[in-house]
């Protein structure tokens, strides 16, 4: 049973890793992006490409692709995002949810319909395990993943404390136009912030390829799971979005032992109880995600 | 006319008059067509009323409530599998369709209290949620065995002639329904109301109008076509399958065609259902690269032309061919002299 909740724990550290870019991006610019979970998935396909055609660890392949996930994340805020947030609430829900569609079927067509996975790339690490007291083994994969998504969640808050372009960052989200007429490129400063985003989801997707299988189609899945913590979370805070992925997957790997769909199902269930128990709480029309402070 | 002023309020354009006809008229048409057209057209178009039926809900949720919503395959895929279930149980399977809508809705009510709290994006994804947990539970179900799923076997006991035309005549009444509903709803006072929302949500409830109970009413209308569209999907399938009926795919192809068509606009989402049913018939073969091209016409129109072909063409036109509002004839005014 410990053993269980471990696992569980561990798990939640992937969730918040890919919960850490979406809440991020929220929080900056006021747009949940439906193609965050096919961006990761595309990162994954990038880092199985770089793996079997030029041999490349995925470890190594991260020093291509996190750069390349972040020209992308600046190019979709430039292109995409900045043009949908001007025509109106409802187009960036729109136009990401396009782009999620596109990418997902461009893997399908380049990739075709069999599950992969990074797993051969990496070795011993896949199937590794640290002993802990109490004869509970922990992988060293999910401990290292649990560790990435407390430095990017922490990384994301000092960012945005204490550097110049965190602070123009915050000032952006609260205000663009004002932040214009102190000198800030309120344009440059999202871009950069879609950059940031984009990178943790290449990270997000390593972490998804290295840790279990994924297919062409396993974006929505994906983006659900990053909602779901976030929400959970409050996102209000670093530990938020960490408890958030924490219960997600304790829910998880609970309900995964009462009935091979209990995974899934206790997963968006605990969503949804928490969900209710928010608006219940709350009264009025209830904003799920915070804007950091 | 007003003599004084010199500006008059219309509703009726010529146009207009010649659409209604026109509407009626190619309805008395279809209402015959199974004398006169061969099976595979008669299942074509039941499946063209179907996609109609699609877009105008859709579109009353997003174009006219501002929710979009990313999981309406859970309306879809529950209308169906209500069907199988109450078939199942031994239901005539053509009321069962019709019963089938009407649970929808009633589960839609409860459904809509939290969700209906919940703003944009979060609304969106929240009804997706939604749509992955029903088609989890649906799993669950021995009936369905699983992915497998299970057939609408109570309809082979119809003469396949009889059950295509019944099919066809049940997705035109569904389809003349749910349009005749959503025109007279919105040329009602409620409609006044959810065309304010449309425009300006703050400044309509500003002015005393009902927002979350407008919004309430379209999330259930919405719900209860979608679930009777999901239902006579099945009748023309015959087999339910879970992934199939509950595909975010569906929401993609409602989202294409009020995109394309217009969103917000009556004409624009039927518009853009007979074009989505045109581009799926010539292209659909191809597949991916096919979906490839939905996506990003959707994403294309979402940037460039957010108001669709359609909202394009009354724009530059100024062409309404269905009376759903008002307008101000300026023309014979002494006050522009």
């Amino acid at each position: 049973m410990i053993n269980t909740l471990v696992q569980g724990v561990l798990l939640g550290g992937y969730y918040a890793l890919i919960a850490a870019g979406l809440s991020f991006m929220f929080s900056v610019m006021r747009i949940i992006n439906l193609a965050h979970g096919s961006l990761a998935v595309l990162a994954a396909y990038a880092l199985l490409v770089l793996a079997q055609n030029f041999g490349i660890s995925p470890f190594l392949g991260l020093l291509v692709v996190l750069p390349a996930m972040a020209a992308l994340g600046f190019l979709l805020q430039r292109f995409v995002l900045d043009r949908a947030l001007r025509a109106g609430p409802l187009v960036p829900i729109l136009a990401t949810f396009g782009l999620s569609i596109v990418i997902d079927n461009l893997l399908f067509e380049a990739f075709g319909a069999n599950t992969r996975s990074l797993a051969n790339a990496i070795g011993t690490l896949s199937y590794s395990s640290i002993a802990l007291p109490g004869n509970i083994y922990v992988g060293v994969l999910a401990v290292g993943t649990f560790a990435v998504a407390v430095l990017v969640l922490g990384g994301l808050q000092l960012f945005l404390s204490f550097t110049a372009y965190g602070r123009a960052i915050r000032a952006t989200s609260e205000d663009p136009d004002t932040a214009g007429l102190v000198g800030i490129d309120a344009r440059l400063a999202t871009a950069i912030a879609s950059a940031i985003a984009l990178a943790t989801v290449g990270l997000a997707g390593a972490a998804l390829g290295m840790r279990a299988t994924f297919d062409a189609y396993a974006g929505g899945s994906q983006l659900l799971f990053a909602f779901e913590a976030a929400v959970i979370g409050g996102a209000g805070s670093v530990w938020g979005t960490l408890l958030g992925g924490i219960v997600l997957a304790l829910a998880q790997t609970l309900g995964a032992k009462v009935s091979p769909l209990g995974f899934l199902i206790a997963g968006h269930g605990v969503f949804l109880v928490v969900l209710f128990v928010r608006i219940w709480l709350a009264g009025g029309v209830t904003p799920l995600l915070r804007r950091r402070t | 006319m007003n003599a004084q002023t010199g500006f008059r309020i219309q509703r009726w354009t010529s146009a207009s008059r010649a659409t209604v006809a026109v509407v009626l008229l190619l309805l008395v048409v279809a209402v015959l067509a199974p004398l006169g057209l061969g099976a595979g057209a008669m299942d074509r178009l039941t499946i063209l009323f179907v996609y109609v039926i699609l877009a105008a809900m859709w579109n009353a949720l997003a174009g006219y409530a501002g929710l979009v919503s990313v999981g309406q395959q859970l309306f879809f895929g529950l209308g169906a599998y209500c069907t199988v279930k109450l078939a199942d149980w031994g239901v005539n399977p053509f009321a069962a369709m019709l019963l089938s809508g009407v649970i929808v809705a009633a589960i839609a009510l409860p459904l809509s209290l939290p969700m209906l709290r919940l703003r944009g994006g979060e609304f969106a994804i929240g009804m997706w949620v939604a749509a992955e947990l029903a088609h989890l539970l649906v799993n669950l179900d021995p009936l369905v065995r699983g992915e497998t799923g299970t057939s609408l076997l109570a309809l082979n006991a119809f003469d396949p002639a009889l059950r295509r035309n019944v099919i066809y005549w049940l997705a035109l009444a569904a389809m003349t329904g749910s349009l005749g509903g959503l025109f007279l709803l919105l040329r009602s006072r409620m409609g006044a109301a959810i065309q304010a929302i449309r425009d300006n949500e703050e400044a309509a409830a500003s002015v005393g109008v009902d927002v979350p109970s407008t919004k309430r009413l379209i999330f259930v209308l919405a719900a209860f076509g979608v679930g009777l569209a999901g239902a006579l999907w099945l009748a023309t399938a015959l087999t339910f399958q879970p992934r199939a009926f509950f595909s975010v795919q569906w929401t993609a192809y409602m989202i294409f065609m009020v995109l394309v068509g217009g969103i917000g606009t009556f004409e624009g989402a039927i518009f853009g259902a007979v074009l989505f049913f045109l581009i799926e018939t010539w292209f659909g073969a191809t597949g991916v690269w096919y979906l490839v091209g939905l996506g990003g016409t959707a994403l294309i129109f979402a940037l460039l032309l957010p108001r669709g072909i359609w909202g394009a063409i009354e724009r530059r036109t100024g062409l309404r061919l269905l009376p759903v509002g008002y307008r101000l004839d300026l023309k014979s005014s002494e006050l522009l002299k």
